[in-house]
């Protein structure tokens, strides 16, 4: 019956479709094509339904919730479907369709190689635990979804687990991982606790915490081991060490989804935790929010250009973002403590329009990355060039995801980056006098972030797919590379060499359509997640947003500053068609020649501007935040040091943080589990000793 | 029989089971050790039905009879032909020499009773000054285990452990309840085939029945 279908009902109902997918994955172990084909058609209707459900109970501002007994007796599943839980439904659910799409074609690429079946197993229970975590109104069902999550996507890093690096990553990410649950765990013990005054267990849900009253020093002590539990599942600096080791290794599908979309899960715990279940009551939770954000933005950019493996720079422009996202939400907590729930409201759904936003070009951008990684396998752009020539579609799609990472109008991540931006420029003087410094330092950070970091996406695009082929080998493959032997599936011969096939393009298509509807229809998107802010900060923008119609978004004050994504996009458009026309109306106007090369005959496409090259100057400037070793070598056959034959340049850019954190942390570690293993003798007389030993001193104390 | 009387014989049998325990230390033939190991048990049993007659708590029959039937006769009847089955000949290694074990013993009893003491001048039932010497015996059990390297008297200690274990719950509350028992008693049948079936595997794997031969699994550094 039409009547009975809700928007709880469609979500739940996507999340058995993907168990389906599971048991179906299991059957078709011996065929494997099939398995690809069936299971993601699944998996990307359920995540379709899923966004659908999403996208109608933000828009119906609705509340549904239900228990289902399962787990511990007497500790039951809620499961709640919210306009917070709504919204983040909509960026897992509609990111993870497009990837499903797209995993159609690139998952065939294993296929010769290995066995997918466990790829698509734990890809679909990856998808289950994200929407899980989402629809929790529990402490118990949140964990519980939260490690299926992590573990499902801990065996996806591990996915090509003959390799050392990915072994190691994928170890990394999980220890991190675990520490992080460890504080969310006791983040949630602190409120259930409390909620019931320690005696028994009713507080676990998330119900019973929205309506207890914390005393100020637990609150403080919840929200921050929450932030920090969470910070180290979205890659926050400085626990972000295994986001640039993970998302390289794990399948592009697989980092799509992590970068665009696991990271949000931390994101939603954020906002859930502090605005729902606690609530804001000192405003340094915001101003701490505000600064790991800063710092995350910057330095996250900072180390995005020093990458030259395509995949690491996205992972480290993740962190970027996720910093950006918490700018908002940092100053969304400040303003509502000090009760301004109109800026308060528009930080907020600025920080969730970039999630949004972010989930889309980041997922895009990883597809792009993955289409080339399959059909160049290589993740080096130092490897690559002019790819735009032997993959027309990806490099339009990968330069559409550029110039929205890159916050430039009209795509979507101006919108959300100008929202914060406007956050902060409209935020009026505080009674604080930290804050009044914090706040327009950080404006002035986050306008150095989005600059670098369009200048990282200027490198990025430009050395993978402009230029010429600067590999090693002559050529790109598959024409003459020994790497390319063994045959790519998807990969068609003659012009446009190297396209991948036509469900990872309507993947990437999808995904830059988002890009642009989100960009161009800022006002109407804004309108649908004012139940979000009404929600969380009591208060909505779209009063004042759609003063104007929905052409023009106007945040809190038409007089202040006002945007048109629609006539930008018009304008550009223009200017391309100007420019397009004056350029080719003449045949004459461009034409193709040799390069002149000064005089110096042996030009090779080794001698093109690289990455290294590109992100020289700026290494210059910030090179005290990284460890740098740099050293170039000049070789002498002659033995005359008149006559160099040839210049040989290593350099090693790697992150401070790994020395000044973690090392001394897992050294001690293992110095203290050497000192522990002495005790393990192996042998059995030794092992009752300590156990006799332990029984006499018990029974001598404790008598 | 009157109630003095059968504290009496209880308080004999306690210091026979204590005096087998002692004997079980000092032991260095392996067939001794089976022997006074099932006379442990003979003693445990008849102190288990005297306490239940003297208590009138009917189910310790039944605990006195399945003690009987396991422990004088099923266990040392298993173990024997595993020692058979093995061609264990060779006398009792010991990791400290005997006197020092008995001193360690000694020790041990007087630690117990200091240890059982307050319980003892709070307790109202017959079997009150019993559970020194069973608390005695768990930790003679364990002593044993620490002090032998063959697989089968290690064996041995574990089920004089229980043996101790099972005369403290009589003497402390007359008895656990009989599901619990019996859940014991089928508890520790099944851990003989167990070790019978461990013990093959460790002398298929280090030709020996010394435990030390098991410091080899350890992770070399």
């Amino acid at each position: 019956m039409i009547s009975d279908i809700t928007p709880f009902g469609t979500a739940f109902f996507s999340i058995i479709l993907l168990l389906a997918a599971i048991v179906i994955a299991a059957f078709l172990n011996k065929y494997q094509k099939l398995l690809i084909s069936v299971s993601f058609s699944i998996t990307a209707l359920s995540c379709l339904m899923a966004s659908i459900a999403g996208i109608w109970g933000v828009g119906a501002g609705y509340v549904e919730s239900t228990t289902i007994s399962m787990g511990i007796p007497d500790l039951p599943f809620h499961l709640r479907l919210d306009p917070l839980s709504g919204f983040f439904l909509v960026v897992v659910g509609l990111l993870s369709f497009f990837v499903s799409v797209y995993s159609l074609g690139y998952v065939k690429g294993f296929i010769g190689h290995r066995s997918v079946t466990h790829l698509v197993i734990f890809y679909c229970l990856f998808i289950t635990g994200m929407f899980l975590v989402i629809l929790s109104d529990d402490a118990l069902s949140f964990l519980i979804s939260w490690e299926l999550m992590a573990a499902s996507s801990y065996f996806l890093v591990m996915f090509e687990d003959e390799r050392v690096e990915n072994r190691r990553a994928a170890f990394l990410y999980l220890v991190v991982a675990h520490v992080g649950a460890i504080a969310i765990l006791l983040s949630f013990g602190i409120l259930a606790g409390l909620t019931t005054g320690f005696k028994g267990f009713d507080g676990y849900t998330f119900d019973a915490m929205r309506q207890a009253e914390f005393p100020a020093g637990w609150a403080t002590a919840a929200f921050l081991l929450a932030f920090f539990g969470f910070a180290a599942k979205a890659g926050v600096i400085p626990f972000h060490v295994w986001l640039p080791e993970a998302h390289p290794v794990a399948p592009s599908n697989v980092s799509a989804l992590m970068s665009g979309v696991m990271l949000k899960t931390a994101i939603y715990g954020i906002v859930r935790v502090s605005f729902d279940l606690i609530g804001i009551s000192n405003w340094w939770w915001g101003a701490i929010v505000l600064i790991f954000g800063l710092i995350s933005a910057v330095l996250g950019v900072l180390y995005a250009l020093m990458q030259h493996d395509l995949k690491r720079l996205l992972a480290y422009s993740s962190v970027e973002n996720i910093g950006i996202i918490l700018i908002g939400i940092g100053l969304a907590m400040i303003f509502t403590y000090f009760e301004m729930p109109q800026l308060a409201a528009l930080s907020l759904l600025a920080g969730l329009y970039h999630t949004l936003n972010h989930a889309m070009f980041k997922g895009l951008l990883f597809m792009g990355a993955g289409a080339v990684l399959y059909a160049t396998k290589e993740r080096s752009m130092e490897e690559m060039g002019g790819l735009i020539h032997k993959m027309p579609w990806t490099a339009a799609l990968f330069l559409v995801g550029c110039i929205s990472i890159s916050a430039l109008p009209p795509f979507n991540g101006f919108v959300s980056e100008w929202l914060t931006f406007q956050a902060f420029l409209l935020s009026p003087s505080l009674q604080t006098p930290l804050l009044n410094l914090l706040i327009p330092l950080g404006a002035a950070l986050l306008a150095l972030a989005a600059a670098l970091s369009a200048a990282c996406f200027v490198m990025a695009f430009g050395v993978t797919f402009l230029g010429r082929w600067r590999g090693h080998h002559n050529s790109p493959p598959p024409f003459d590379s020994p790497l390319s032997k063994g045959g790519y599936r998807g990969v068609k011969g003659g012009n446009g060499g190297l396209e991948v096939d036509w469900y990872m393009r309507i993947g990437m298509i999808m995904a830059a359509l988002a890009c642009l509807i989100l960009g161009i229809l800022p006002t109407m998107t804004i309108g649908w997640m004012d139940a979000l802010s009404e929600q969380l900060v009591g208060d909505k923008i779209t009063i004042t947003a759609g003063e104007f119609g929905w052409l023009w978004l106007t945040p809190i004050a038409h007089e202040r500053a006002s945007y048109s994504a629609p006539i930008v996009l018009i304008v550009v458009l223009a200017v391309v068609l100007l420019a397009y026309i004056l350029l080719h109306i003449r045949k004459a106007a461009v034409h193709r020649a040799p390069l002149w090369d000064c005089g110096f005959e042996k030009v090779t496409n080794r001698m093109q501007y690289s990455a290294a090259s590109f992100s020289m100057p700026i290494r210059r400037i910030f090179g005290f935040l990284f460890s740098i070793r740099e050293d170039v070598r000049a070789v002498y056959p002659t033995g005359n040091p008149l006559f160099p034959k040839r210049l040989r340049y290593h350099l090693k850019v790697r992150d401070r943080f790994w020395g000044l954190f973690y090392k001394p942390v897992a050294d001690a570690s293992i110095w203290i589990s050497r000192k522990v293993g002495k005790l393990q003798q192996g042998r059995i007389q030794m092992y009752l000793i300590y156990s006799f030993i332990t029984i006499i001193v018990l029974l001598l104390f404790l008598r | 029989m009157s109630i003095t009387l059968a504290a009496q014989i209880n308080s004999i049998l306690a210091a026979l089971i204590l005096l087998t325990a002692f004997g079980l230390l000092v032991q260095r033939r392996i067939y001794g050790l089976l022997h006074l190991f099932a006379w442990q048990g003979l003693f445990l049993s008849i102190s288990t039905g005297i306490v239940g007659y003297v208590a009138g708590v009917n189910h310790l029959y039944i605990s006195s009879v399945l003690t009987l039937g396991l422990k004088v006769i099923v266990l040392p009847y298993i173990l024997h032909i595993l020692i058979i089955r093995m061609q264990i000949r060779k006398e009792v290694d010991t990791v400290v020499n005997i006197p020092t074990t008995m001193l360690i013993g000694i020790a041990l009893v007087i630690f117990s009773y200091h240890l059982t003491a307050p319980i003892i001048e709070l307790s109202t039932l017959v079997t009150k000054s019993t559970l020194a010497v069973a608390l005695a015996t768990v930790m003679l059990g364990l002593l044993m285990m620490i002090t032998r390297r063959n697989a089968v008297t290690q064996i041995i200690g574990f089920l004089s452990m229980e043996n101790g274990l099972f005369f403290a719950a009589t003497s402390a509350t007359y008895g656990m309840p009989l599901v619990v028992e019996l859940g014991v008693a089928l508890d520790i049948l099944i851990a003989a085939f167990i070790f019978g079936i461990f013990f093959f595997q460790i002398r298929t794997t280090f030709d020996s029945l010394d435990v030390n031969s098991m410091a080899k699994l350890k992770e070399e550094e």
